[in-house]
């Protein structure tokens, strides 16, 4: 048994490393084969540009990922250069341009519709429609002398270069695609001589030994709760192989979110399963699909063995499998192959943020029957399903049984459950943060709906720097109110997450202005969900979500985050069936119940007094009732009589 | 007035408390073994990685300051009752207006030579859980003496760090003082087939040899084998930790003897939990009843006394709890280690014989007296209401799924409880509820408690 165990973990190590190794095994070689087939995907009006400047580095010999990324990042900002050139106009032009265009009849200095006219055929012809519409409002205007007029006619042809410009040239967003496009189809080397053996020896071996390090779980000992050195363990205490796994983790999301580009070959491996599956190349998006599902599936046949004497955890397990497998994965995919949205039918608003976003209603809309089907299937889930099954069972059918952030939390994530805090400060944090992100995703998810269906704009007139000054004063209110309400407390964590929050915000709000200029607050819902989809869709849910288990526990997005937690923490403390109940006096208060909560719920202050566990925040895992010794905690549904339910304190 | 207390653990903190819950007197907790309250149940979790030792303090630290409770980390050395004070270790002196003892158990030593060895100690204290951490490091085999709740506890510890175990248990099965025969098998079973701990039955320690340095080497039982250990766990029960009446006129008999007011001979010095012993105990209970229960119920209620509210603590419906290895262990009510007389037992136990559930009834009456679990959890609620409004026990049968507290989608044992019956009696009984809150909430209100 330990031969096995001890084979599996070296074969696992040896495809992480081979997994992390594969970013590095690429080499770069421009050629005329290659070249054509970036060409289709670039987008026409780049083509020409792109190709010219890559042709310079053809005939290169092979370079490594990092200088040729430079490299391809040159060209691209060269190719820019030559689109500005070929589609702007020279500080030449535009000083004759200015001459031409001034009517000085009459001693008056004036800018008409015939002296613009006169003008006009210095420019481009792409650019004369343009620029009329931006110096329309300067016809007829009369100036006090030469240099104010072309200041200010000088200023609406530049703003109309520009506009037109940005439309010409390669943008952020195509940047990024064509690096990517580059990056895959510039690539050569083993790896992409081979894609399929390095399928099987990173996903294959990598699976295959991971079940072979969980094989012999299945056999150790009795059934019954094994905890046994998991705060002498590095890996599951916060130690070095933690923070190790926790820098892993923080890094794969940052990359899979902000530099895609990067992990080209982490994304093509997966290319034979989305081939079959969906019938096209990977995506990121996809890559990262596959490998949280594979991880579910994996760390959940870990859990059937840790708790093989538990069927509540084997069958809730069983759920979150199950439901990641079809619903979070595979459903999706047939849909895509069927043309219709590939929605994730399992996933309610507000978790889904953008499900009531313009595009999306859209989207389902141009989709047909099956695509109305489909909205009126999410708005019956997120408005009568959820609250109702929530009645009945507490938050936890959702939480830990069908939710894909959930499904994670209870698998990869189980080993690192104890590490949550557990101090009432932490609760204090918790309770504000999530219930400001609701309101956010509310708010958001107002604003666009009324843009859409509204007037058609949604600017907030707000001032900047008022915001900035009222976001300053809540900051430091709140910390004065915590001192004052808690002298006992210490208060740095509660001044450490309002510094990351508030700062964020605020730092947001100056970055606009560096961005945008120095016009007043223009916020738009353009604005909020941009917001949103960055700070809490990637960062929070993503990055610190998923990045953090190892450092925070397995459930910092769920606890401090998710805005669907919260509305169904709402209805469990108030209007549902569920809580834990105390079996009577027979708590020892040992603190395995809190320390094993991944909310951070410290259980064992309502056990003690003999009282029931009823939490907003409590997902239902039942691990506190598993890994009691006395048998004093049970997950119950039923009647909500103030006695039963709450309200009793026994000791 | 200022109330002092002797002892921080479960006894003298439930006190405390209490106390702060209905007035503002002055409180000082007085213990030299820690600063912060922690549970004395945990200790082995810590040793075993389950958790941190801080995990075990089931307050956090900013608790005491805020209800005012004053701790302080001093061993009292004498109780002079005339000037009302204390005399501490660091020279100091206390002063009291109303004086509790909660100053606990200490393992039992039957003079053993080499008791007192390096490498030889119970698993009370947290510096006992201490010097057991710092001995495992050269500790290749350990002997554990007594068949206990804490001497299993101990093995299990010593097996978590895949330190070979001896447990020397004096009876012929695990802890069959107190339990009745089978249940007490199924432990031992239990114990027998972990490998690594050599369950050694009938032996009883005679001698502990030290090595040249002092430390224990090995031990001599009774049957004259030599076992070679670096470690010796001494877990022969516990006594109560009752030295401090020396000098202070108080009566002790095993522990600080009180009314049921739970005051000592001497007034306003008042004793709680482990140390106290009841001087009138209820029919067939013990004066002394050292588990963690007897100090978290007798708490509220000396609060009340200390605080012009005299209460006497009356011992109420029993109940008790362990775990042995992975085997859940629950007993409410009276349930010997034998069926005594006048009693009867319907005993059921699962084939693969990890589960069990036994009922303890009044065999002319049909009064339910107990339930015995093992591997199986009940509600303790409904068993002590069914055992305080003496039920008959086909009526308990019948009902028996409401006391069942299993978590969800756990096999559900009663209808063969009940089968277990009808054939012990020719009875045609069927069971008529299953598991669930909506039936332990029926079944209570009809007791009307």
């Amino acid at each position: 048994m330990k031969l096995i165990q001890y084979t599996g973990l070296a074969l696992f190590l040896a495809a992480l490393g081979l997994f992390i190794g594969l970013l590095f095994m690429s080499r770069y070689q421009i050629d005329s084969e290659n070249l054509d087939d970036l060409q289709a995907q670039v987008k026409d009006q780049h083509q020409v540009y792109v190709a010219s400047e890559l042709e310079k580095l053809k005939g290169q010999e092979l370079v490594g990922k990092f200088a040729f990324l430079s490299q391809v990042k040159a060209a691209l900002a060269a190719s820019n250069e030559a689109i500005v050139k070929d589609n702007g106009i020279s500080a030449d032009v535009l000083a004759q341009y200015l001459a031409d265009s001034r009517d000085e009849e009459g001693g008056q200095i004036r800018f008409t519709e015939a002296s613009r006219e006169r003008a006009s055929g210095l420019l481009p012809e792409a650019l004369r429609q343009t620029v009329k519409d931006y110096t329309g409002w300067l016809i007829g205007r009369e100036f006090e002398t030469i240099e104010a007029f072309e200041e200010q006619v000088g200023q609406g042809v530049t703003g109309a270069v520009d506009g037109f410009l940005s439309q010409k040239k390669i943008n952020t967003e195509d940047e990024k695609n064509y690096l990517y496009a580059i990056m895959k189809t510039m690539a050569k080397g083993l790896y992409w001589d081979n894609p399929y053996v390095y399928f099987l020896l990173v996903i294959g071996v990598g699976t295959l030994g991971a079940l072979m390090y969980i094989f012999p779980a299945f056999f150790d000992g009795m059934p019954g709760i094994k905890h046994n050195h998991i705060y002498h363990a590095s890996a599951t205490s916060q130690g070095l192989i933690g923070i190790l796994i926790g820098v892993f983790l923080i890094g794969f999301y940052l990359l899979l979110y902000f530099r895609h580009y990067w992990i080209v070959e982490w994304i093509t491996l997966t290319d034979p399963v989305a081939m079959t599956l969906r019938g096209e190349p990977a995506s990121q998006w996809f890559m990262y699909g596959f490998l949280y599902t594979l991880a579910i599936t994996v760390m959940g046949i870990r859990m059937f063995a840790k708790y093989r004497h538990s069927n509540y955890h084997k069958i809730r397990t069983a759920s979150v499998m199950f439901f990641q497998l079809a619903f979070a994965f595979l459903i999706p995919q047939l849909l895509y192959q069927l043309n219709l949205p590939d929605d994730d039918l399992k996933n309610a608003w507000p978790l889904n943020y953008y499900f009531l976003f313009d595009w999306s209603i859209q989207k389902h809309i141009d989709s047909g029957t099956f695509g109305v089907f489909m909205l009126v299937w999410g708005l019956v889930l997120s408005f009568i399903l959820v609250p109702l099954f929530s009645y009945i069972w507490g938050k936890r059918w959702y939480c830990s049984w069908v939710c894909g952030c959930g499904g994670l939390a209870e698998t990869l994530g189980d080993p690192f459950r104890q590490l949550s805090d557990k101090s009432t400060q932490a609760w204090q944090i918790e309770r504000v943060v999530i219930h400001s992100v609701l309101a956010f995703a509310v708010l958001m998810t107002v604003a666009v709906l009324y843009t859409y269906l509204g007037p058609g704009t949604f600017n907030i007139g707000l001032n900047r720097w008022l915001f900035v000054a009222l976001l300053l004063a809540a900051a430091i209110g709140i910390i004065l109110y915590h001192r004052k309400k808690y002298p006992h407390m210490g208060s740095q964590k509660v001044i450490a997450w309002v510094a990351i929050i508030f700062g964020s915000m605020i730092g947001g709000l100056i970055w606009g202005y560096t961005e945008y200029g120095s016009s007043l607050v223009n916020f738009s819902s353009y604005d909020i969900r941009g917001t949103y989809g960055l700070a809490i869709g990637s960062i929070f849910a993503g990055v610190v979500g998923t990045g953090f288990y190892p450092l925070m526990g397995n459930r910092v997005w769920c606890r401090f985050g998710c805005p669907l937690a919260a509305i169904l923490g709402l209805q469990q403390r108030f209007a549902s069936r569920f809580r834990i109940t105390t079996n009577g006096g027979q708590c020892i208060s040992c603190g395995n119940c809190s320390t094993y909560c991944e909310m951070g719920i410290d259980v064992r202050a309502y056990a003690q007094r003999g009282q029931n566990i009823v939490r907003s925040s409590c997902v239902g895992c039942g691990v506190c009732a598993a890994v009691c010794p006395r048998g004093v905690l049970s997950l119950e549904n039923g009647p909500d009589t103030g006695k039963s339910r709450m309200d009793k304190v026994l000791y | 007035m200022h109330i002092v207390i002797i002892g921080n653990g479960i006894a003298g903190v439930s006190t405390a408390r209490h106390v702060r819950k209905i007035s503002d007197h002055k409180i000082t907790l007085v213990s030299s073994e820690s600063k912060y309250f922690w549970s004395r149940p945990a200790l082995m979790y810590v040793y075993m990685g389950h958790m941190k030792f801080e995990h075990t303090q089931p307050y956090e630290n900013w608790f005491w300051e805020k209800n005012k409770i004053n701790l302080l980390q001093q061993y009292v050395e004498r109780i002079n009752p005339q000037s009302k004070t204390l005399q501490l270790a660091d020279g100091g002196v206390l002063e009291y207006d109303k004086l509790v003892l909660a100053t606990g158990s200490l393992p039992n030593k039957f003079g053993w030579p080499g008791q007192d060895l390096e490498g030889v100690q119970g698993m009370v204290s947290k510096q006992e859980l201490e010097s057991m951490e710092a001995y495992s490091k050269d500790t290749n085999h350990a002997v554990i003496v007594g068949g206990g709740l804490i001497g299993i506890e101990m093995a299990e510890m010593f097996h978590s760090r895949h330190i070979p175990v001896t447990l020397l248990v004096r009876e012929g099965s695990f802890w069959n003082n107190a339990l009745p025969p089978e249940e007490s098998q199924m432990v031992t079973r239990e114990i027998q087939r972990t490998h690594g701990i050599d369950l050694r039955l009938e032996t009883e320690l005679k001698e502990i040899l030290p090595d040249a340095k002092g430390r224990a080497r090995s031990i001599i039982t009774n049957k004259g084998e030599e076992i070679a250990c670096q470690f010796v766990g001494l877990t022969a029960g516990v006594h109560a930790n009752n030295s401090l009446a020396e000098g202070a006129d108080l009566e002790t008999n095993r522990g600080f003897l009180v009314n049921e007011f739970l005051e000592t001979n001497v007034s306003d010095i008042f004793a709680v939990g482990d140390c106290a012993e009841l001087r009138k105990p209820a029919t067939g209970r013990r004066g002394v009843e050292a588990v963690w229960y007897t100090g978290k119920l007798m708490g509220p209620i000396l609060a009340q006394t200390l605080c012009g509210n005299p209460t006497e603590y009356h011992q109420d419906v029993w109940f008790n709890s362990a775990k042995f290895l992975d085997i859940e262990y629950q007993v409410y009510g009276s349930v010997g280690n034998k069926v005594r007389e006048g009693e009867s037992h319907i005993y059921w136990e699962h084939p693969e014989g990890r589960h069990s559930i036994r009922l303890v009834y009044e065999t002319a009456s049909g009064n339910i007296l107990g339930f015995n679990l093992m591997g199986v959890r009940y509600r303790q609620e409904v068993c002590q209401a069914w055992i305080r409004s003496e039920t008959h026990v086909e009526e308990v049968l019948q009902n028996l799924g409401a006391a069942n507290f299993d978590p969800e989608f756990f096999r559900q044992y009663e209808h063969e409880v009940v089968d277990q019956y009808n054939q012990q009696t020719g009875k045609q009984l069927t069971l008529k509820r299953k598991k669930g809150l909506k039936h332990a909430v029926a079944v209570l209100s009809k007791l009307k408690i």
